[in-house]
């Protein structure tokens, strides 16, 4: 860990945090509300406001997690920080590229 | 109190195991004291550290029953309440044989995070004032203390975890530096601290204050550099 990854972890959590409370009450909120996928997808496709929404979501968790992943792994494992390096950017791509298709199929019409 | 300790000390280096002797228990004994009384009366090959045996040099850390203590300032009724005593050398750091352990890493990386003071002035120049009650020598007050003893760098997780970490002594003596308004290296001082291995990879357990014999706290040390290094690193100040 040195300074960048530290900021970057940091403002990545701050944004993060409420996002995740957004989040977890619009879950609570549907289920309560007995919303079914129809009625849900009806809702988000189209919407500018939750493609922005969870496009920051994502973006925010596929750079934070990789940096406690490669911390995690510096830590833990006998590899090389390079290598942590290279594991953990391909693991951000992977969830940069699942997130942005869950968010493509909920939000695009 | 009087009888016998069961005392069992590391022997070998990095390959070793640990050898049990009996040694005599008695009032106000300190665990540097059953050290010395094996080797001087069981045997004289055995090897450890210690100089000043007041609690002033930092010589004589120790694995003792299980935690890293100042051994001359450790009584034995206090750590071995039921007559046992297993004494190690210190953690993560190479054993040179028996209870003595090399110390350089620990030194280097007290170096490596700039821990020597960088005069500005010169004898010339008048003497800097300094005001007892500002915050900045405050907070170098409240770690100055430190006589590198180790004790916090054996207690440490993230040290055993990652060979590249600093430690908690090499960045707190960072810590009272930055504070100090005399010092002409801190811009150096704080890339050093905001490297890989540097401040920001403390995870902040705390071990380094439960353990330090002095009662310094340098997490709270590291947590300001942190602070600190990271203002610099945004303003541009320091560059990775």
């Amino acid at each position: 860990m040195n300074v960048r990854l530290y900021v970057w972890q940091r403002l990545t959590a701050a944004l993060i945090l409420p996002l995740l409370l957004v989040h977890l009450i619009v879950i609570f909120y549907a289920m309560r509300k007995g919303f079914s996928a129809a009625d849900i997808l009806g809702r988000t496709r189209g919407s500018v406001a939750w493609a922005l929404f969870y496009g920051a979501f994502v973006s925010a968790v596929a750079v934070h997690a990789p940096i406690g992943l490669r911390t995690v792994l510096i830590e833990w494992t006998r590899l090389r920080p390079r290598s942590c390096d290279l594991i953990v950017i391909g693991f951000g791509i992977v969830i940069a590229a699942l997130g942005s298709r869950a968010v493509a199929a909920v939000v695009l019409p | 109190m009087t009888g016998t300790l069961d005392v069992s000390l590391w022997r070998g280096a990095a390959e070793g195991s640990f050898r049990r002797y009996q040694v005599p228990w008695r009032e106000n004994q300190t665990v540097l004291d059953v050290v010395t009384w094996v080797q001087r009366n069981l045997d004289a090959t055995l090897s450890y550290r210690f100089a000043c045996r007041v609690g002033m040099c930092g010589s004589c850390a120790m694995t003792v029953n299980g935690r890293p203590r100042w051994t001359c300032r450790t009584h034995v009724s206090k750590v071995a309440a039921n007559g046992r005593l297993t004494i190690g050398p210190l953690q993560n750091l190479p054993v040179i044989k028996d209870l003595a352990t090399d110390m350089q890493p620990f030194f280097e990386k007290w170096q490596t995070a700039k821990g020597a003071f960088a005069p500005s002035k010169s004898r010339t120049d008048p003497i800097e004032t300094i005001v007892p009650g500002s915050a900045g020598r405050l907070a170098a007050d409240a770690a100055i203390e430190c006589i590198n003893c180790a004790v916090c760098y054996a207690a440490c997780d993230t040290v055993r975890w990652n060979p590249d970490y600093l430690g908690p002594a090499a960045l707190n003596r960072a810590w009272t530096l930055v504070n100090d308004v005399r010092d002409a290296a801190n811009v150096e001082r704080l890339a050093a601290a905001a490297a890989n291995g540097g401040c920001h990879a403390c995870h902040s357990h705390q071990s380094c204050q439960e353990h330090c014999p002095l009662a310094l706290n340098p997490t709270a040390s590291i947590a300001g550099l942190k602070r600190r290094a990271a203002q610099a690193y945004l303003t541009s100040t320091i560059k990775l």
